[in-house]
């Protein structure tokens, strides 16, 4: 899908101006060589966060956690653990029907999509270390307040 | 060569285990290279074309336009902008790293680039739709509520906290 629109955009601006288009699709292409390997580290990471941070094993996990632990447990499966949205929610459904509260659920799913460690080797490579770790520290804790408000708007905290 | 050689280091590594893997039959190999492979797959649908489009982005898109609307003396709009940005961002984090990167390089204020990484992360709309229906628009609302902001206070403190020299390493990446 994707390509189609870069190829209509493509078609489009080189009707405008042929020289500028060509110039960026080779600054284009000169990003692409230069940033494969970073990309590549990152699927390697992405496949064996797959194969050791199944599904499954969140299932597993997750299943009787609550309180503290639950918590830590949840934040730190889903800040290694790596899945789309697609796979991410259906497995918090079935996690909230297996009695998992939405804290130890808001702690997985908010750390899962702000907290990097597979996507540590692009964002290094963008933006330095220092930035990284940075941001990915602060995304820990704002994913900890999201829990703890989730918690207390669903009455599980301090009750 | 040497300098390329470092940078697969880690592909060069994970080569020689998962061949070491198959000659011994080991299922652990396999279940990783099906991995990879998938992934890697997914990733050549939609990845270089991001980088394409970033090429065209930086020969077309005036430096003057996103300075005035993203830049530093840009006002409460451009949070609005990152987040619209944001929220229709395909993938991944991955993607929104080297777009980030680009409007920075385009004149874009620190603050405002690291609110779009961080409702990138939080607002897409695709992931928004799944988690709604999954675990609840009342979940999904309250999530939004308090992250968002939270995104954008601690990006107006991540600016005021980097030096320079942190920054500038943006520019030289991108």
């Amino acid at each position: 899908m994707i390509y189609y629109f870069t190829a209509l955009i493509t078609a489009i601006l080189f009707m405008i101006d042929r020289k500028k288009t060509v110039k960026g699709l080779k600054i284009g292409l000169k990003k692409i060589r230069k940033n494969s390997p970073v990309f590549l580290n990152m699927i390697i990471l992405v496949a064996l966060s797959l194969y050791f941070v199944s599904d499954e094993l969140i299932l597993r996990f997750l299943g009787d956690g609550s309180g503290t632990i639950g918590v830590t447990i949840a934040g730190g499966l889903g800040s290694i653990a790596f899945m789309p949205g697609f796979v991410a929610f259906p497995l918090a459904g079935i996690l909230l029907e297996k009695g998992v509260s939405y804290t130890v659920i808001a702690a997985f799913t908010t750390t899962l999509m702000m907290v990097g460690v597979v996507t540590y080797p692009v964002e290094k490579d963008f933006f330095g270390l220092k930035i990284t770790v940075i941001r990915n520290l602060i995304s820990l804790i704002m994913a900890i307040i999201v829990s703890i408000i989730i918690g207390l708007f669903y009455g599980e905290l301090f009750m | 060569m040497k300098k390329h050689l470092k940078d697969y280091w880690l592909f060069i590594i994970f080569v020689i285990f998962t061949a070491t893997g198959f000659i011994l039959d080991l299922n652990i190999a396999r279940g990783i290279f099906e991995n990879f492979y998938s992934f890697f797959l997914t990733m050549v649908k939609f990845v270089p074309a991001v980088f394409l489009l970033i090429g065209l982005f930086e020969v077309w898109v005036d430096k003057e336009t996103i300075e005035k609307h993203l830049g530093e003396d840009s006002g409460f709009l451009a949070y609005f902008w990152a987040i619209i940005l944001a929220s229709t961002t395909v993938g991944g984090l991955y993607v929104a790293f080297p777009v980030a990167a680009a409007l920075y390089k385009k004149g874009a204020s620190p603050r405002i680039i690291f609110s779009y990484i961080g409702t990138a992360a939080i607002c897409r709309i695709p992931m928004t739709l799944f988690e709604a229906s999954y675990v609840g628009v009342a979940f999904t609302t309250i999530r939004w509520g308090v992250s968002i902001p939270l995104v954008i206070i601690s990006s107006i403190l991540m600016e005021k906290m980097l030096a320079s020299k942190d920054l500038e390493k943006i520019s030289k990446n991108a």
